[in-house]
């Protein structure tokens, strides 16, 4: 069953069957990267660009990692050396980036949307890296594969995801797979970091998704716990008053931990702010995935790139 | 002298005389000579207005005509045709020019400006404070001098409230309506859409419905106060629509304005669109509730006028990331289809509750001598037909924009000419 789709824009426009698809090629692909020579032909001749108009180190990375493992040509692009600085517009930079005739552009922008916008113009693939608040499905596609490799299921699951989820497009795509899949997912922040309403719009069909009052009640009995990155600059936004006081009320420390199920495992998308949103001794903690996520974004990286640019199942 | 015009067969309607009928209309030296059955007038150009609705030249009490300082954007010209083929006869324009129209030498240019190169009538609305800066008061009086019809801080609102009480009393020594655009910005700064259901699901920083009612609401108190004459501008809150209602039940003068956006589109529209910048205003689209509150106050009275805000950006400004485009769509060409098929096509309003809206209505707010065709009035004229199914193109625009979120809609009802005669050179 091939994807039947030319973009990854987000996790809502999927469906369960599509994203059971890209999460089982992605089972493959981790054999791949067991291996000795971890590289197959199955995108040689395709070109990937990288384009980056926000920092990151481990998505960049990641998909250019997985961009090379599968043979295609991989090129970074970072808004700093790109013409944006020189008022070119987001269109502008995507029709160039056309007329070079890539295969597949991965975009991370810090504005909601501009992967929506310019793949309205592309003829490319256009992968989401990640758009301001909204979305970042390859991120929620492998925290899916590293909770389905460790709980065997994603269906029934009770799954708490914990922070800024107002500003969190890690923690919507998540919603979104989540619920899709059958889980049932537990909100809890700072009332100021809650998108009150998100609810309403999204089916609650297999799973469910709910607002808990507070931290504790979230990771009560919960399976899965996914900690969220607290960004310095929602301080001085007022949303919260200290990182101290962030750190008593939100963040996850041995105790808290006791609430949730005996074989909880904790994930968090990085980078982490130790001491603030996650205890050390809880990230570095027998519970903690959050380095095999870190693996299984290569091999989720590497079978959306594979399904989307096009190799043939005989090639791989 | 002007050939005088015979406007014949048409549906007069009229609500400043209670008329709607059958009737023909004769103009002379621009102003209306005479309403009867049927008049000859040998010397007269004929119009023929059969199966058509003859009505008060319509006014916009809120368009940005961009002149001067953007006219990559508009012009006082190319403004003016636009108004014109959307079936308006008189235009008024905000302040937020570049210089802004805060002193009396602007307001002379725009003035100048418009007699140079304007075929419909375009009257100034002058800033409150210098620069728009909400700070210190501008020289209204001088502006009222030089042709201002209203003061505004349009899409700057004025945060201060004792300035916003000063500018009220002073207003009333010069008979001018203040004009707010209110918006508390409620923790909401660089906002881009409302703030609900739709903006969680987005990712996009919202701007509750409370910034808009918690301005309203200070507004109608210091009005109140004051005794000011307020004007309350593209009103998109269910909640401010409410104020307004009670506000005009204690005898506030208080008067409001809607967009054809605002009783056509919600924050819904937004998401279906996938962040097509076409979608992104200020105040931005509202919800569903916010819509239905509108429709009531337009049914019900409590709105007193339908202004399009016509908000003109380059194509190149709108091709930017959702986030980061200007506010704003043109206006002009699109309201009287959208007023005819939404409105009054769906039963929410009357044909001659239509006219009020955009013609006697927005000509009592701002005291324009307008809005009607009593003989001997200055005779501004606009013919619609309510029946004609059309498309909305917006490559055909006569604006030098093309920012509008109705391309390829097919609407039923639209204005087919106007006449402006009387030209004060």
């Amino acid at each position: 069953m091939p994807l039947n789709r030319k973009d990854l824009l987000g996790i809502e426009d999927l469906t369960a069957e599509e994203i059971e698809l890209i999460l089982d090629t992605a089972e493959t692909f981790r054999d791949v990267n067991a291996r000795q020579i971890k590289k197959v032909p199955t995108l040689r001749g395709k070109t990937v660009i990288n384009l980056f108009f926000e920092a990151s180190t481990r998505t960049r990375t990641s998909f250019e990692i997985a961009a090379k493992r599968l043979s295609a040509d991989a090129i970074n692009i970072s808004a700093s050396t790109s013409s944006v600085v020189k008022g070119e517009t987001l269109v502008d930079t995507a029709m160039n980036l056309q007329a070079m005739a890539p295969d597949a552009i991965v975009i991370r922008h810090s504005s909601s949307g501009a992967p929506h916008q310019i793949s309205r113009i592309l003829k490319a693939s256009v992968i989401n890296a990640g758009d301001g608040a909204h979305e970042h499905p390859t991120q929620a596609l492998l925290d899916a594969l590293t909770i389905r490799q460790n709980k065997g299921r994603i269906s029934g699951l009770r799954v708490a995801i914990v922070g800024d989820i107002l500003h969190s497009r890690v923690a919507r795509s998540n919603v979104h797979l989540l619920v899709k899949l059958g889980a049932h997912v537990v909100l809890a922040g700072p009332r100021t970091l809650l998108p009150l309403g998100l609810d309403r719009l999204i089916e609650q069909s297999p799973g469910t998704i709910t607002f808990a009052d507070n931290i504790d009640d979230a990771i009560a009995d919960a399976d899965v716990v996914m900690m969220l990155r607290i960004q310095l600059e929602r301080m001085a936004g007022g949303f919260f008053p200290s990182l101290r006081e962030y750190s008593i009320h939100y963040g996850l420390n041995r105790r808290r931990l006791q609430l949730a199920k005996p074989d909880c495992i904790v994930l968090h998308p990085g980078p982490v702010n130790r001491g603030v949103e996650i205890d050390s001794d809880v990230a570095d903690g027998p519970f903690s995935l959050i380095l095999d996520q870190v693996s299984n974004g290569v091999a989720v990286r590497m079978a959306v790139l594979y399904l989307l640019a096009g190799g043939s199942e005989s090639s791989k | 002298m002007t050939k005088p015009t015979l406007i014949k067969n048409g549906r007069i309607i009229d609500p400043s005389q209670s008329l709607d009928a059958q009737r023909d209309l004769l103009i002379r030296e621009g102003r209306v000579a005479e309403i009867s059955e049927s008049i000859d007038a040998p010397d007269a150009e004929i119009l023929d207005a059969s199966g058509l609705i003859v009505a008060p030249g319509f006014i916009d009490l809120h368009v940005h005509f961009r002149e001067p300082g953007q006219e990559y954007k508009e012009t006082i010209e190319s403004g003016s045709r636009t108004a014109a083929a959307g079936g308006f006869t008189s235009v008024c324009c905000m302040p937020n020019t570049n210089p802004i129209n805060d002193n009396s030498s602007v307001t002379s240019f725009i003035v100048e400006r418009a007699r140079e190169s304007a075929i419909v009538n375009v009257f100034p609305i002058g800033a409150i404070t210098r620069e728009s800066k909400g700070e210190e008061l501008a020289e209204i009086g001088e502006m009222k001098k030089a042709g201002i019809v209203g003061i505004s801080d349009d899409g700057k609102p004025v945060l201060d409230s004792g300035i916003m009480r000063r500018a009220m009393e002073y207003s009333i020594d010069f008979d001018l309506p203040v004009i707010d655009h209110c918006e508390d910005c409620c923790g909401s700064k660089n906002w881009a859409m409302h703030e609900g259901e739709y903006s969680a699901l987005m990712g996009l920083k919202g701007l509750p419905g409370a910034a808009e009612d918690l301005h309203v609401s200070r507004d109608l108190l210091l009005a109140e106060m004051t005794g000011a004459r307020i004007h309350i501008a593209h009103i998109s809150t269910a909640k401010s629509v409410d104020m307004v209602r009670q506000a005009k039940a204690r005898g506030v003068r208080v008067t409001c304005e809607v967009t054809p956006h605002h009783f056509t589109l919600t924050d819904e529209d937004v998401y279906r669109s996938g962040y097509d910048t076409n979608f992104k205003m200020a105040p931005p689209l509202r919800s569903r509730a916010d819509l239905d509150a509108i429709l009531e106050g337009l049914r019900d009275g409590t709105i007193d006028a339908i202004a399009t805000d016509h908000a003109p950006h380059h194509a190149n400004e709108k091709m930017l990331e959702f986030d980061r485009a200007p506010n704003g769509i043109i206006g002009l060409e699109t309201a009287v289809s959208l007023t005819l098929d939404r409105l009054v096509h769906r039963g929410i309003i009357t044909m001659t509750r239509m006219v009020e809206l955009l013609s006697i209505n927005p000509a009592r707010i701002f005291k324009l001598d307008r809005g009607t065709l009593k003989p001997g009035s200055i005779a501004d004229v606009t013919i619609f037909d309510p029946e004609k199914m059309v498309t909305i193109d917006p490559n055909a625009s006569l604006s030098k924009s093309r920012n509008t979120p109705f391309g390829g809609w097919e609407l039923k009802g639209a204005p087919v000419r106007t006449v402006v005669q009387h030209r004060e050179r």
